[in-house]
């Protein structure tokens, strides 16, 4: 259904809205005492009664037994955060430019970074707070190499909050990737991940 | 008294106290899974096949919690006022017979502790001495929902009172006794001489009065969770809140018993059919109580004191001229 006959909020013939039929209050005890007497011959609450005999007879549960059954979660959730790994090499994507550091509102992401003997910048320690994170996913929309994403981990049930943003944990592990298990996110520079990525050669 | 009698006595007085203790354990379960059902939930499922553990993980946790007895309350009828709710709901079942005479090993039993000749004036008495449970429990509990409780339980009782004695007035001029036995006996003889065929007034009356007795849902409002929290249970915690709930349930168990054996014949001539007709007919009195508390909303204290006064009464007393005339001419 279309939305655009919904926007006209005014009661007219033409819009959907109409006025809920309301009967007015009786002000007189001999018209509250007809309609005592008018529900309570009317039958309404047998109506309730068969209303809710019937749902139980249906036998229509739409209980989701959680811990044994999830729902599926759309594919842009934002739930707690994982850094990726090149496909063709297996390095980590990300490079150290501390955008998403410095985007982050609720000043959640710290990390430290150094540049190592291949002279590329390393991240030695990335950690986000996930006390503060507001999973608001400025982050993931900021970083140009998709290092960091959303992912769908919201079970967050644990001792200490800080288990779940060592960094250890939010990256793809190697036998993950290799087995082609780390999910791609749409994105700029994107890639599909099958036989044509092959590893970048570093030393020219 | 010989010893025989003191001994079947003492042995109908466990088995009732038990039987009810569990069963008002698993009306517990009954009315989750009834009221998940109506609502398209599943109700318990975890403990133990279907939740049916439920009922013993609840247990552990009343009998284990901490029993908490706050600052500022009166401390004696604090501790006693659970126990009035549930020794009242258990008294009163000492005159009601919930099963037909029957023979064991040789032996004849009779399934009612004391069939005395007054014996549902003695039951609605001692479920009227349940009013204190709430009322003490309530004034006591130095918290002003428990107050308003305990002052909304005093009116709702002894207005109630008023309607389910007026209502049994009229079956009992046409029986002629107060033992539920004889009562029972009256209609012996079949689905034809139930007395809601020929006072279906009183036995609507009645069934209202019950909800308000037992403070079940279209009158909930002794402990309406979403205005007085808990009400008189607000403050209390553990076994002794756990007494106020059997209590409620016991009552329930028991009004049910008394509406099947005054109104719809109770287990008829005595036969074993008969005697599963009488629990199928409790079982849906149960079952009832927990199917309007799914459909129906809860009323104002005043519609209810209202309701009361000028509606049931006078159709009360109206109901017993008219059988009073009918009888005489």
């Amino acid at each position: 259904m279309h939305s655009e006959p919904l926007n006209d909020r005014n009661v007219s013939e033409q819009s959907p809205y109409f006025y809920v039929d309301i009967e007015t209050y009786p002000t007189t005890s001999w018209d509250k005492f007809k309609q005592v007497v008018k529900r309570t011959f009317k039958g309404e609450l047998f109506v309730g009664l068969w209303v809710v005999m019937r749902e139980m007879i249906k036998f229509d549960i739409h209980t989701v037994q959680y811990p044994k059954e999830k729902l599926p979660i759309g594919p842009r959730y934002r739930a707690v955060h994982k850094l990726l790994r090149l496909w063709e090499s297996g390095y980590e994507r990300c490079i150290g430019c501390g955008l998403c550091e410095k985007i982050c509102i609720s000043d959640c992401i710290r990390m430290d970074t150094k540049i190592d003997e291949n002279s590329r910048k390393e991240v030695t320690e990335y950690s986000i707070n996930l006390g503060r994170c507001i999973f608001c996913g400025y982050c993931a929309e900021v970083c140009p190499e998709l290092a960091i994403v959303h992912g769908q981990r919201y079970e967050n049930g644990s001792e200490q909050r800080a288990h779940f943003v060592i960094k250890d944990d939010m990256l793809t592990p190697l036998d993950w990737l290799t087995s082609g298990q780390q999910a791609e996110f749409p994105g700029f520079g994107a890639i599909t991940p099958n036989e044509s990525v092959t590893k970048t050669p570093l030393a020219y | 008294m010989d010893m025989a009698f003191i001994i079947e006595t003492i042995a109908k007085i466990v088995v009732i106290l038990l039987v009810f203790s569990a069963l008002a354990g698993l009306g517990t379960y009954f009315e989750r899974k009834v009221l998940a059902f109506m609502q398209r939930r599943l109700g318990p499922m975890h403990v133990g096949p279907f939740g049916l553990l439920q009922v013993a993980a609840d247990g552990i946790k009343l009998f284990t919690k901490e029993d908490i007895i706050p600052q500022n309350v009166v401390k004696p009828i604090f501790k006693i006022a659970p126990v009035i709710t549930a020794a009242t709901a258990f008294m009163a079942a000492a005159a009601i017979p919930f099963w037909p005479e029957f023979t064991a090993f040789g032996y004849k039993v009779h399934p009612i502790v004391a069939d005395i000749n007054v014996g549902i004036l003695y039951v609605l008495g001692i479920m009227a001495i349940g009013l204190y449970g709430p009322l003490l429990g309530g004034m006591a509990s130095a918290n002003k929902f428990s107050l308003i409780s305990a002052a909304r339980s005093a009116a709702v009782f002894i207005s109630y009172e008023v309607i389910s004695g007026l209502s049994l007035l009229a079956p009992l001029m046409m029986v002629g006794s107060l033992s539920l036995i004889d009562i029972n006996n009256y209609q012996a003889g079949g689905i034809g001489n139930w007395i809601v065929w020929s006072q279906p007034v009183a036995f609507i009356l009645f069934w209202i009065a019950a909800f308000a007795e037992t403070g079940r849902t279209p009158f909930h409002l002794i402990a309406n969770d979403h205005e007085i929290i808990d009400g008189f249970g607000t403050e209390y915690s553990g076994m002794r809140w756990g007494l106020f709930f059997i209590g409620e349930y016991a009552n329930m168990f028991f009004i049910s018993f008394v509406i099947a054996i005054i109104f719809l014949g109770g287990f008829g001539d005595g036969s074993i059919a008969g005697a599963f007709q009488l629990l199928l007919k409790v079982s849906f009195f149960f079952f009832f109580f927990l199917w309007t508390r799914a459909a129906w909303p809860d009323v104002r204290p005043d519609q209810l004191m209202w309701l009361c006064w000028k509606v049931l009464m006078p159709l009360a007393v109206v109901n017993i001229v008219i059988t009073g005339l009918v009888m005489m001419f």
